[in-house]
């Protein structure tokens, strides 16, 4: 009979620990400086390949108003302004309706049937992939905004600047309302009774206290909206056109910094294109590394008060 | 004079809360609309062709998704299993070497990479992968997927063993078990439940990723089976698809996106049970 204290108890020291215990030591050790190696890959791969654009263009690559792949000039500008534009717009469209579900969930329903609702739909929402929103938004946003366009007298594009920020915004309805319920329901109860006993109406709790009081986080919900926003692809590239003009008005057809690298990637043959794609990339990447760090850190300087 | 001024301040109030409830709920209206929609069409579209047929050519009818559906397996298989080992030894290394200098960087790579645009993580997979192979291929994609995966499973591995007890380590340790054993048989298991909901989320999140596979996995409309070869998946069928003119391709598109959209809300609610049935409670 085997005894409960021979070598395949768990507890006993076996010879093979002897080996095994430096080179588990080892194996985390290099899966978390891989992690660091990788960052530091991605850094060096874009810069890198970004050089022939660099070169070749400096810093009026940023103010360039021309993206000509036949006559091999490349100015990103129209992207850059086709970015912020859309993004900007879908904070803007978006931000009502987050601040109402975090205030929904964080104040008004803080339990029950309706807030558990709530929160399990957008928490689906955040996890339905952006080709679907991109597909439905092609097919049922699109004509309706073809026959808002007619009505108002603007060529009816359909896709657009304006089609894009819509279903931009309904994607980034979750980010920043998951953060918004947790910082509003995190306000102390003790200032919210202290309004209250001044003989302030809940709406005066919440606009004089409440939102005053969770501003910082509610902002730090919005810095990783507009983080998502700004890189967001594939929903983008099938609703705006596609167009490398300046865009002449919200409702024209343009292009963000993602979409047309997603349009001309696989079709860039001269060496010039292909790196100025990338050097759009490494924008990209430089931009909403910038931003999520800011609404990261400002999440961390929250929780630290609370 | 003062009572009209309370009323109107009790109006207010009310009507504040009635445009609060209103925005909450009509914010929920587009996931409604998106799945009445993909249920709609989509399951019009379902048949047994379309998980058993490779796509047919514009002008036939018919046709199927079933390359889409190995592709995407196989994409999804060959990033999680190196992503899931990898992710699962960092985040084990963050949660237990929490002070150190490389501990600090590497957190902050999670952080960086977790907001990574997806797109420029195609650009990254084609030039490492892509260009050194000389061709669009699965495993360019799958490398491309494995890296959005990685931060997701660093993350979730590092905060459930943060929340696991020190007396559970101290307890095994005092009996005498070697520390790498300690962290195997009893750190893990321990926090199986928070690793396993942060594997499939992540899962769930890759599945449907479309932009890093656009120039890596670039898509097939035949049946492929090597990892060296362009590939077909799911969300790229449905981008080809859904951009193109025709109607009976719009057909196709709709139900592989109610196939896409069921797999991932499976995944997601697979994830709740795991987190509600497995969760040890200390």
């Amino acid at each position: 009979m085997e005894s409960p204290f021979s070598n395949k108890s768990p507890g006993a020291v076996t010879r093979s620990s002897r080996w095994a215990e430096p080179a588990f030591q080892k194996i985390i050790f290099l899966s978390a400086l891989a992690i660091v190696v990788l960052l530091l890959g991605v850094f060096v791969s874009l810069f890198v390949h970004s050089m022939p654009s660099l070169r070749a263009f400096g810093p009026a690559f940023l103010f360039g108003k021309t993206w000509d792949p036949v006559r091999n000039t490349f100015g990103a500008l129209p992207f850059l302004v086709g970015t912020l534009l859309t993004s900007f717009l879908a904070l803007l469209i978006s931000l009502p309706f987050s601040v109402g579900i975090s205030l929904f969930v964080g104040e008004y329903f803080k339990q029950g049937p309706f807030s558990a609702f709530l929160k399990n739909t957008t928490d689906l929402l955040a996890g339905i992939p952006s080709i679907i929103y991109g597909f439905w938004a092609l097919f049922v946003l699109v004509p309706i905004i073809r026959n808002f366009e007619m009505k108002a007298g603007i060529f009816p594009y359909g896709v657009g600047i304006f089609t894009a920020s819509v279903i931009l915004s309904v994607m980034i309805v979750p980010y920043t309302a998951a953060i918004g319920r947790e910082v509003i329901a995190l306000v102390p109860s003790d200032i919210k009774e202290a309004a209250y006993s001044l003989g302030a109406t809940r709406q005066e709790v919440i606009t004089k206290v409440i939102l005053p009081y969770a501003r910082s986080g509610i902002g730090a919900g919005i810095f990783l909206a507009l983080g998502r926003a700004l890189g967001e692809t594939m929903a983008v590239t099938m609703v705006i056109g596609n167009s490398s003009r300046m865009p002449q008005s919200l409702f024209s057809p343009g292009n963000t910094m993602a979409s047309v690298i997603a349009n001309e990637f696989t079709e860039a043959t001269k060496v010039l294109h292909l790196s100025s794609l990338i050097e759009v990339g490494l924008l990209l990447f430089l931009v909403t590394l910038a931003i999520n760090m800011v609404g990261r850190y400002i999440i961390k300087r929250i929780s630290i008060e609370a | 004079m003062h009572q009209k001024k309370l009323r109107w301040r009790i109006i207010k109030d009310r009507a504040f809360r009635g445009i609060v409830v209103l925005l909450a709920f009509l914010s929920m209206l587009p996931l409604f609309l998106i799945l009445f929609y993909i249920l709609k069409n989509g399951l019009l579209a379902l048949s047994w062709e379309l998980f058993t047929e490779i796509p047919k050519p514009v002008g036939e009818k018919g046709g199927g998704i079933s390359n889409a559906l190995i592709g995407t397996f196989m994409l999804v298989c060959t990033a999680g299993v190196p992503a899931i080992f990898l992710g699962i030894a960092a985040g084990t290394y963050l949660s237990e070497h929490k002070a150190r200098k490389l501990a600090y960087w590497s957190r902050l790579g999670v952080d960086v990479l977790q907001g990574t645009p997806s797109i420029v993580i195609g650009i990254l997979a084609y030039l490492w992968v892509v260009v050194p192979m000389g061709g669009f291929s699965a495993l360019s994609g799958s490398i491309a997927l494995g890296v959005m995966m990685l931060p997701m499973i660093i993350k979730s591995t590092e905060e459930t063993l943060n929340l696991i007890p020190y007396s559970l380590k101290e307890a095994s340790l005092a009996l005498g078990v070697p520390y790498y054993r300690t962290i195997l048989r009893v750190i893990l298991p321990a926090g199986l439940s928070g690793i396993m909901t942060g594997i499939l989320i992540s899962v769930a999140r890759i599945a449907g990723e479309t932009a890093p596979l656009l120039f890596t996995a670039f898509g097939n409309a035949f049946m492929n089976w090597e990892l060296s070869k362009p590939v077909n998946a799911l969300p790229l069928l449905i981008y080809n698809y859904a951009t193109s003119p025709y109607a009976e391709w719009h057909r196709v598109a709709w139900g592989a996106s109610c196939v896409l959209v069921g797999f991932v809300l499976m995944m997601n609610l697979f994830a709740r049970v795991v987190t509600r049935k497995w969760k040890m409670q200390f």
